[in-house]
């Protein structure tokens, strides 16, 4: 659940907090563009330290961490399939160069799951709905949005009592081989689907029971308004794609195994 | 027997729900938890198959520490059935529903067929064998959770919340079997809201509040005082209220049944004749 605990918003305000969510939204595309242009680390590295000043202005710092823990599984995995990849097309020799190369793929995931976990860290599922709606995405759409992200920590809670509930009947999850592991968690996940699914029959009777989509036109009480601050964010993020666009074009990027070794 | 030494419990998200708490059940006892939502009834009640294990203070079942064991080992002695039936039921039929725990704890073929034949009756669910537990209706779901965990009759039987959904009728009959676990030695641990379910069943009553016990003892006891009581937001039982008024006339205060209530009126009206 670590994971879900890096993306999980808490109700804070800074000065990264109170930037319009579209901007924001620009920005984690930004830095995907730019990650997915380079395979080079440096460039890497430079996406990687670029967030790091939102993360402390934030004060999200503990989630962002946590986030980055909760990918660690995947990234070690990504190296290490990226490792064993170029060790066996490149006729059994290990260079330098290649576990550069490794180590670029598996920065350019983090890199992604830290602008991502930035983002969600410090987006209000309120304002990300307010700002689908004003980005002329149906009313439906982002409404199913928002209710989606607001239930995953119910959802999370529900699980727990689920597990609870089949231990105490006996089911020990950590017991036998690697399929037999997967086959415990079936009296969990069949619970909580069903339990779901019957929430959100739930949840539509009990919109439809106070007229939800009674009028086609609807009015916010909050209307996101671009401030200085998101100009700024706005100038940051044409920059990055500039440079990105442009040092990918004209500029041979360096690998550090060339850098240092020749 | 439950023993529970000075415990203390906070949740992950720092929300201290247990306070200093100590208690003992013996084997047998009949105990109804009760107090206002958040009191830590449920958190306590966790506390006695190993589901949680207190951040503080010990607690030891049948003589054994629960953080020195599992919650499989403990639920063989210890039945937990959980408020909502939602949270557990998941197979396609009830019967593979109630042979899920059998199998887990190692029961032989032959014996999980009986037992759950005995489960189905006990619980008058046995037309329902063959039928998925989704089809049934929300008070026929709680009985097969209840029966899921009947089938292997542990020690201890622990119902969350049990009357919640279920028509007066089947209260009767959940009272009945209460009755006819303690005839059998059993120790029944209730959580419930349920005033006048607890009055009719005259156990021993636990209140909470706030993460503490703020009264335990006999539930005639505490059910006819209005100042604990009030502690706990907890109404007196119908019939305890109508006593209370009429003390005047001469009719005692700490009635709870139905039965007793009429006998004590009969005799005062006696007295009036004469």
């Amino acid at each position: 659940m670590s994971v879900f605990d890096g993306l999980r918003f808490r109700k804070v305000y800074s000065p990264i907090h109170n930037l319009d969510p579209r901007v924001k939204f620009i920005y984690v595309c930004a830095v995907f563009v730019a990650a997915i242009l380079f395979g080079e680390i440096l460039p890497l590295i430079a996406l990687f330290l670029m967030s790091i000043p939102f993360v402390l202005l934030a004060g999200v710092q503990k989630e962002w961490l946590r986030s980055l823990r909760g990918a660690a599984f995947l990234a070690t995995f990504i190296f290490l399939v990226n490792i064993a990849s170029s060790f066996f097309t490149s006729g059994y020799v290990l260079t330098a160069a290649n576990v550069e190369t490794a180590a670029a793929m598996t920065l350019r995931f983090v890199v992604l799951v830290e602008s991502f976990s930035v983002f969600f860290l410090t987006t209000s599922p309120d304002h990300l709905g307010l700002a689908l709606e004003q980005s002329r995405v149906p009313y439906e759409f982002a409404f199913a949005f928002t209710t989606a992200v607001r239930f995953v920590p119910v959802l999370a809670e529900e699980a727990q009592t689920i597990m609870d509930a089949q231990k105490a009947r006996g089911l020990e999850l950590e017991k036998g081989g690697f399929l037999k592991r997967i086959r415990n968690y079936i009296p969990v996940l069949i619970p909580l689907i069903v339990s779901a699914i019957r929430r959100s029959l739930e949840l539509a009777e009990a919109m439809e029971s106070r007229a939800w989509g009674a009028t086609k036109k609807r009015t916010n009480l909050y209307a996101l308004k671009l401030l200085r601050g998101d100009f700024a964010l706005l100038a940051i993020n044409v920059a990055v794609l500039a440079v990105a666009i442009y040092v990918r074009l004209y500029v041979p990027v360096p690998t550090l195994s060339k850098l240092f070794w020749v | 027997m439950i023993e529970v030494e000075d415990i203390h419990f906070t949740y992950p998200n720092n929300v201290e729900a247990l306070r200093g708490v100590s208690l003992v059940i013996k084997n047998g006892e009949f105990v109804a938890v009760m107090g206002q939502n958040g009191a830590g009834k449920t958190t306590l009640v966790k506390h006695f198959n190993g589901l949680l294990r207190p951040t503080k203070g010990i607690v030891r079942i049948d003589g054994v520490e629960t953080t020195k064991t599992s919650v499989a080992a403990l639920s063989r002695n210890t039945g937990f059935v959980f408020q909502n039936p939602d949270h557990q039921l998941f197979s396609e039929t009830v019967e593979a529903e109630i042979a899920f725990a059998l199998k887990n704890f190692g029961f032989e073929e032959e014996v999980i067929e009986k037992r759950i034949t005995w489960a189905l009756n006990l619980l008058g669910l046995a037309q329902y064998k063959k039928t998925s537990p989704f089809l049934l209706s929300g008070g026929e779901r709680k009985r097969v959770a209840l029966a899921s965990v009947l089938a292997w009759n542990p020690q201890t039987l622990i119902l969350d919340e049990p009357t919640i959904g279920q028509d007066y009728q089947q209260k009767e009959k959940l009272r009945q079997f209460i009755v006819q676990m303690q005839a059998q030695g059993k120790t029944v641990v209730i959580v419930t809201h349920d005033v006048e379910f607890v009055a009719e069943c005259s156990p021993r009553v636990l209140l909470m509040k706030e993460g503490i016990i703020v009264a335990d003892g006999e539930g005639r006891e505490i059910l006819t005082n209005p100042e604990v009581l009030a502690q706990s937001s907890i109404v007196l039982p119908q019939i305890a209220q109508i006593f209370m008024k009429l003390t005047p006339l001469g009719l005692p205060k700490n009635v709870i049944d139905v039965y007793e209530a009429k006998e004590a009126v009969l005799e005062m009206l006696e007295k009036g004749r004469k």
